[in-house]
């Protein structure tokens, strides 16, 4: 198959990962707005980061003016999971130059490793480059629409919409935990931990809580269930 | 400037917690409680990043208790990210004009 062809291919199956990041992104600049960053620099987070949940819990940080560690650790811990993906794609690769490999690697979301791992074309540079360019796109144009559009929302729907996020979030757990109990266990587990500190303990800030309580559980969830964890 | 410095931060270790194992690493992991660990660490982080911050949301904490009820109840079915989102979305906003 040709260059260009691996391309198209790639870029035919990142359509809809496209268009959902539409709506994610969008919310991502509709709250950055709101929470009192500036449009330019929710639109270069989006740019530099691609990463939803990782964005989300920043722009939280930013907002509080959390400590530069807090904003390190919980990047890092947020987005730990990109190591697997990484990790499990460096597998399935043949061969591809450094240079390449350091631009496919920014290109790692959740998504977009679903879509490169699942698919039977050979994962080379031109078909990652295709996969990662339309949802980037839409990453980046998403946010572009919601920083800007914030202000001529009516403030009832806007204020309805700060559950946008959160409810993205309870389509990807809860399936989950319907299909693995382990996960279930976990999930609660870590509901449990950072429902406590937020009340209890209120002087610990929101990024910390979510180290601590997503470590935590996982860390039992490891110990107790290895073998459920596919 | 600090928020240079706070995107920066963010740019910086996201991008290396991408590139390192594609470039570096390129073993795989044999623990099996650390693929254990890896393996639910996204969702222990969505579950916190969620609750209990989701309650306080929508500037009312009814409406986003309905919401998150709509939520749940169309995620259960596997409704997908967009559907779960908008439906969460209408219901508090539909919910907020009787409180």
């Amino acid at each position: 198959m040709t260059k260009t062809k691996q391309f198209i291919n790639g870029a035919k199956l990142s359509i809809p990962i496209a268009l959902g990041y539409i709506p994610v992104s969008f919310s991502f600049g509709m709250l950055a707005v709101a929470a009192g960053i500036p449009p330019w620099a929710a639109i270069i987070i989006s740019m530099t980061n691609l990463t939803s949940a990782g964005q989300f819990a920043g722009i939280n940080i930013i907002a509080a003016s959390g400590g530069m560690w807090e904003m390190g650790i919980t990047t890092l811990v947020i987005n730990l999971r990109y190591m697997l993906m990484s990790l499990a794609l460096s597998q399935k690769i043949e061969k591809m130059t450094l240079a390449k490999r350091l631009i496919t690697a920014f290109g790692i979301t959740d998504e977009i490793f679903a879509v490169a791992s699942t698919s039977s074309s050979k994962i080379t540079f031109s078909f990652m480059a295709g996969l990662i360019s339309l949802p980037y796109i839409g990453w980046a144009g998403g946010t572009v629409l919601g920083a800007y559009v914030n202000k001529l929302l009516p403030q009832k729907l806007a204020d309805a919409m700060g559950i946008t996020l959160y409810a993205m979030f309870i389509a990807i757990i809860v399936p989950a935990a319907r299909k693995n109990k382990s996960v279930l266990f976990v999930l609660i587990t870590a509901v449990a931990i950072s429902s406590v500190i937020y009340f209890a303990f209120p002087f610990i800030s929101s990024g910390w809580s979510v180290i601590i309580a997503a470590v935590a559980a996982s860390a039992v969830g490891a110990a107790f269930f290895k073998e459920d964890a596919e | 400037m600090k928020l240079t410095a706070y995107i920066a931060i963010m740019a910086i270790v996201t991008y290396i917690i991408r590139a390192l194992p594609i470039t570096v690493f390129r073993k795989e992991i044999k623990s099996k409680w650390l693929k254990a660990f890896l393996y639910y660490i996204p969702y222990a982080v969505l579950g916190a990043m969620t609750f209990p911050i989701i309650f306080f949301s929508t500037g009312s904490v009814l409406s986003a208790s309905v919401g998150l009820a709509a939520a749940v109840t169309v995620a259960f079915f596997d409704a997908g990210l967009t559907v779960t989102a908008i439906t969460a979305v209408l219901v508090s906003f539909i919910f907020g004009f009787f409180i």
